[in-house]
């Protein structure tokens, strides 16, 4: 809502001195967003007059065509000889009244006006348009012709109203009022202490029976409807400046005057008013539901399908407006432009159902300014007056005649109380204001308040949004200033911090940071293509995804069901931006719908739903784990001063899932797999146990170079990602200390020969499991194969360490140790003991 | 040794002289002093120390004196033998300082050699900005609670007093999910959730009053990605409910927060606004970071931060709008409560001087690295 400060001040007297920044500051304070003051015309300074075209002489032999005129600008040029000004726009004539600035004028934007040379003339000035002015582009391109009432020499900075401020105020869906200036001078008049003068207080004729026939069919849609008629316009009258500045100022186009004065008296008191011709209107005009599939073109032009649920102004051959939305295009008042203009005007004035309108305007996708109003809730108490004003607006500026008949539909309605104890507002802000205060307060809102210690407070009619005490409350709060609310602390019962889970996702994401990873947060939104690009099987579950009826994108409408695309994404954006030795890390949900998800259902609001209701929802929303995972291309160390780099490789994305675990205090086991996207023979599904059984976590590995092609990736990217949440079922308890024993180590390495596709983790399981008790640790330090150990075939030469509790080990026992750990693993793996 | 002789003449034994005794303890102060190393050094001990140097021997022929000779003549070679030891402990020390110095200075190396083997990883600073805002009010007692992020629209508006058709509801541009059997549109009641606020709801169905969580995470709005807007955000929510919280709580409570982030000397301030969950409802402003208001009304020292305003807004906030509290089992009549929250990007816009949105979402490792573990 734009609110010029000179159409605010006829309702308010404010100060003089009070500028649009010191209302804006008020207006913030009693709750109203006022985003921007503008200042039209600052840094105008005159002579800046109204002049009449005496002689127009046309220019030849310029690229365009220029005048050469002079113009009486009465004594304002001091000489009250006429004005030699060159000007280049051709809609005038002489006679025409125009807006002249003289030399020595400064128009906005610094422009100072000095007599100068031009098209072989000198030009003591110039010939204003809007544009020049700071009063907006009208569109027109041409200067402003203004009415002749209008004496020569008149000082055209106050009557075009330039200098202003403009108050831009940004209305909160509660505030619908506030879309009037009738609302904002309210609020002003409440915030400065000052009384307000309501132009909604007119004096409105009663009801008879000789208005313009209306029968309103559903009463609910339509619960006021007031019709009045107004004839013998003059069609060629127009409006009047002031008005076309203060709608220009409010940001509305002037269209004709009927329509002006209509859209002015909804900007005066917030009533949505729509003119009809009378003419072109048959019969009884009529509010109903529409029929499904009944047309209708609008003023927009736009032919438009009706719904069941759109609400209709009708006449006898069907449709004619889309009710406190838009008007249709057959009754639209006719300008004096064309055949024949209008002279006579029917004007509705109606209050309709906030949730009909705001469903029409959705569904047709057309937010008018009267919707906007509607939608937020108007003053259904203003109609009567605002048809008045329209009325009084069109008889003074069209020489038209009211007719006598009075139209008037309304619903009976009863006026609006709310109980509430008087120190309610008090127990909200933790302020004692007190009776006398709260009383004040809701009064000067506009409420009408009984009683004592319960109060019965009747809201006023354009405050639809006032229905429960903490609204009450809300008025009186802010009235009192949010400003001067205390600062209390409240104290919350002991809490107990983080949760074991909150505390994992932190540990883990602190030990990949820590490992050399960054963490990258993508969008969580894919297409079919990327999940081709990572080769994934038509049955594969990653490929059923929750899909968006509106992504922002046609190309990615579905949601993550792993975070390998957005991550991977963000490793080929930091390799094609130079960054070549990247080791990334993301933590987040995906999104794994089984298909078996219900509709959710629209629970009631009025009371709790019950558990079936609530697990009734959750079974509408997929499974939405949470995961982690890690890329690493190109060097994991660096080359240096001190050696060798080393690529990144498949061992560092099974070591990124170890550590992970390790986070949780999870042993991690590793079997080769094959897995989309992971290359086949370089792929470890990673196992925890879980109430006693192995479940799969995740997997990494390099990835398949045809996924690497294929997503134009670095050369042997790796990958791996887990899920979270079965990570976290694997904890198992406060971990048990070990017993450290004293006595001395007994050392012993073995080698060991076996088929080269024997998994190393089954030769360790065996040596352990075979070695008992006495063995402390074992470690795999060297992994060998070659010609001495046979095609086919690899060495593992593991460290052994034995220790006892209790004593010192001897030779023989800890070799005897070892001769059992080789045997069991003779036996499982057929293992040889090399050099034996 | 030779045996004790009573025929001998003890001041015949030469090597017991006086001066034959100093001449030998001063040979090997100059043997130890000459020696210019430590092998050199170990030569001059077996010399002047060992066995068969002229002290020892000399010591042997102590024996062989009168009793009343025996004394002096021990007394003279103890202390000759005490002084050369001396002089040798003390040379061995000297040398060996000297050949600890030659070999640390030959073993010295360029500490200022880069080490970059594995360069640091790091958090993503909305990750770890988030957690901080947590933590603030983790240390006051309230809990961190999660939701889905794909959330029934009933969590997402309903339950919050979002009136289907008010325009309130379009205010936030949603997301809708597409039903499970492929219908379209808000048939499926499904969406991304547009605020952390569905955790609200959740908190109160699922706990019993008092209720004080903290609610960080993602949402989403069908905005375009550029420098000011992201369609994947990060918000956090705090809820608190109890029996007879006030504003004054509230606007308590947002002071204590601004203060643990920001410093000592911040403060916030509340102006009347609308949110369906909230009743009254504010806009909270904080104190400009970065010019601490000190840019109003000072046109040297414009802030872009605040636009020379002095404030810089924060998020919305609130008392818990008694409808939200009815639909979620909480009795209005004994409990109330407060709720705010607030866009995580924003904040880390203006604490870290990020002038660009995308560079909180492209990933760049050149971006986040600096970020480190903790912000």
């Amino acid at each position: 809502m734009r609110v010029p400060l000179s159409w605010l001040r006829e309702y308010v007297d404010l100060p003089a001195t009070e500028t649009g920044r010191d209302v804006q500051a008020k207006l913030v304070s009693v709750g109203l967003e006022v985003e921007t003051v503008e200042q039209t015309g600052a840094g105008l300074k005159g002579p800046l007059v109204v002049g009449q075209v005496l002689t127009i002489e046309e220019l030849e032999g310029f690229k365009k065509p220029i005048r050469f005129c002079t113009v009486d600008v009465g004594t304002a040029n001091g000489t009250g000889e006429p004005q030699e000004i060159v000007c280049g726009a051709r809609n005038f004539s002489v006679g025409d009244k125009v807006v002249v600035v003289l030399p020595g004028a400064v128009l906005p934007g610094d422009f100072a006006i000095a007599a100068r040379k031009t098209y072989g003339k000198t030009s003591h000035g110039m010939i204003c348009s809007t544009d020049e002015l700071g009063m907006g582009d009208d569109g027109t391109h041409g200067i402003i012709v203004l009415p002749p009432e209008f004496e020569p020499g008149t000082d055209a900075i106050e009557l075009l109203e330039l200098v202003d401020e403009v108050l831009d105020i940004a209305v909160t869906p509660d505030r619908g009022y506030c879309l009037s200036m009738r609302g904002v001078a309210r609020e002003t008049a409440i915030a400065y202490g000052l009384p307000l003068r309501d132009p909604a207080l007119l004096d409105v004729p009663p009801p008879n029976a000789h208005g313009y026939p209306v029968k309103v069919s559903d009463p609910f849609g339509c619960s006021n409807f007031t019709a009045r008629t107004v004839t013998g316009l003059r069609p060629e009258a127009r409006s009047p400046i002031w008005m076309q500045r203060r709608l220009q100022k409010a940001g509305m186009r002037t269209v004709s005057l009927a329509v002006d004065i209509t859209n002015y008296v909804m900007l005066e008191l917030g009533q949505p008013l729509h003119a009809y011709d009378r003419t072109r209107v048959e019969g009884t005009i009529g509010v109903r539901r529409a029929e499904q599939g009944e047309k209708l073109t609008t003023l927009d032009g736009a032919k438009r399908v009706l719904d069941a649920q759109d609400l209709v102004i009708t006449d006898d051959r069907g449709p004619i407006g889309l009710a406190g939305v838009m008007g249709g295009a057959d009754t639209e008042i006719a300008d004096v432009a064309e055949d024949a203009g209008t002279t006579e005007v029917v004007i509705e004035a109606a209050h309709f159902d906030p949730i009909a309108i705001a469903r029409t305007a959705r569904r047709h996708k057309l937010s008018s300014e009267a919707s906007k109003r509607f939608e937020r809730g108007v003053d259904p108490k203003a109609a009567a007056a605002a048809a008045q004003r329209t009325v009084d607006l069109l008889v003074l500026l069209a020489g038209g005649t009211a007719e006598a008949g009075v139209t008037e539909i309304s619903a009976p309605s009863a006026p609006r109380t709310i109980a509430m104890p008087a120190n309610h507002p008090d127990r909200v802000a933790g302020v004692a204001y007190g009776r006398e205060t709260v009383v004040r307060r809701l009064q000067q809102v506009g409420c009408d308040v009984y009683g004592q210690d319960e109060l019965i407070v009747t809201v006023p009619s354009w405050r639809p949004d006032l229905a429960e005490p903490n609204d009450l409350a809300e008025e009186v709060i802010r009235l009192e200033g949010y400003e001067n609310l205390p600062s209390t602390l409240p104290t919350p019962p002991s809490g107990r911090g983080l949760t074991d889970r909150q505390r994992l996702h932190r540990r883990i994401g602190r030990a990949l940071a820590g490992a050399g990873y960054v963490e990258s947060l993508s969008y969580p939104f894919i297409g079919e293509a990327v999940l081709d690009q990572l080769g994934l099987e038509k049955e594969d579950a990653r490929r059923r995804t929750v899909t968006l009826v509106n992504p922002l994108s046609d190309e990615e409408p579905a949601l993550r069901t792993t975070l390998l695309p957005g991550l991977l994404g963000a490793l080929r954006r930091n390799d094609g931006r130079g960054s070549h030795d990247l080791a990334l890390f993301e933590t987040g949900l995906v999104f794994r719908p089984t298909g078996e998800e219900t509709k959710a259902v629209r629970l009631p609001v009025d009371r709790r739903p019950t558990d079936e209701e609530i697990a009734g929802l959750d079974a509408a929303l997929p499974r939405q784990p949470r995961r982690v995972a890690v890329v690493l291309a190109g060097a994991r160390e660096q080359a240096g001063w001190w050696g060798k780099g080393r690529p990144a490789d498949w061992a560092d994305s099974v070591e990124a899932a170890r550590s992970i675990a390790r986070e949780a205090g999870v042993e991690v086991t590793v079997r080769a797999d094959r897995h989309a996207p992971w290359h086949p023979g370089r792929c470890a599904a990673l196992y925890v146990t879980v109430g006693g059984e192995e479940t799969l976590f995740g997997h990494a590995g390099e990835l398949h170079p045809r996924v690497v092609k294929e997503l134009h990736l670095p050369e042997r990217t790796c990958a791996m990602e887990v899920e979270l949440d079965v990570l976290e079922q694997a904890v198992d308890g406060a971990l048990q200390a070990p017993r450290i024993s004293t006595f001395p180590v007994a050392t012993q390495d073995v080698a060991l020969v076996v088929a080269s596709d024997v998994p190393a983790d089954a030769v360790e399981k065996a040596l352990r499991e075979g070695a008992g008790e006495l063995l402390e640790s074992l470690r795999l330090f060297d992994v060998f194969t070659g010609e001495q150990i046979g095609e086919g075939r690899k060495s593992l030469a593991y460290a052994l360490r034995f220790r006892a509790p209790d004593r010192t080990l001897t030779v023989e026992e800890a070799s005897a140790a070892r001769d059992t750990a080789v045997a069991l693993a003779t036996e499982r793996t057929g293992a040889v003991l090399r050099g034996a | 040794m030779s045996a004790p002789n009573k025929s001998y003449d003890p001041v015949e034994v030469e090597a017991l002289k006086p001066e034959e005794i100093e001449r030998m303890r001063d040979e090997a102060f100059a043997a130890f002093a000459a020696a210019g190393d430590l092998d050199a050094l170990a030569q001059a001990k077996t010399a002047h120390t060992g066995g068969t140097s002229p002290l020892s021997l000399a010591n042997r022929e102590i024996g062989a004196l009168p009793p009343q000779a025996k004394a002096e003549a021990g007394k003279r070679v103890g202390q000759a033998r005490g002084a050369v030891s001396k002089a040798l402990a003390a040379r061995q020390a000297e040398l060996e300082a000297e050949r600890d110095a030659r070999v640390l200075v030959e073993e010295a190396v360029d500490v200022t050699l880069p080490y970059d083997r594995t360069p640091a990883g790091a958090r993503h600073p909305l990750t770890t900005i988030m957690e901080r805002v947590a933590d603030v009010f983790v240390a006051m007692g309230y809990e961190i609670a999660e939701g889905p992020e794909v959330e029934a629209e009933w969590f997402n508006f309903d339950a919050l007093n979002f009136v289907p058709d008010h325009p309130a509801r379009q205010m936030q541009d949603t997301f809708f999910v597409q039903g499970a059997d492929g219908a379209k549109g808000d048939e499926s009641g499904v969406v991304l959730r547009t605020h952390t606020s569905p955790v609200q709801a959740r908190s109160l169905l699922s706990r019993k009053p008092p209720v004080y969580v903290v609610c960080p995470g993602r949402v989403y709005r069908t905005d375009e990605l550029d420098a000011t807007h992201t369609p994947v955000f990060h918000q956090i929510e705090l809820l608190a409910v109890d029996e007879g919280l006030t504003m004054a709580d509230l606007k308590g409570t947002l002071d204590h927060m601004v203060q643990a982030l920001f410093g000592p000397d911040m403060k916030t301030r509340l102006r009347p606004n609308f949110f369906p969950f909230t009743e009254p409802s504010a806009e909270m402003d904080m104190v400009c970071y970065v010019c601490r208001g000190e840019s109003v009304g000072n046109p040297d020292r414009p802030c872009r931060t605040c636009g020379s305003e002095g404030w810089i807004e924060l998020g919305g906030c609130g008392m818990v709008n008694p409808k939200v509290l009815v639909a979620c089992g909480v009795d209005p009549e004994k409990y109330s409560g407060f709720a705010f929250g607030f866009g995580i990007e924003r904040m880390l816009m203006f604490r870290h001087n990020v002038e660009d949105m995308r560079d909180m979402v492209e990933g760049d490792v050149r971006f986040t690295r600096p970020f480190g573990m903790e912000i």
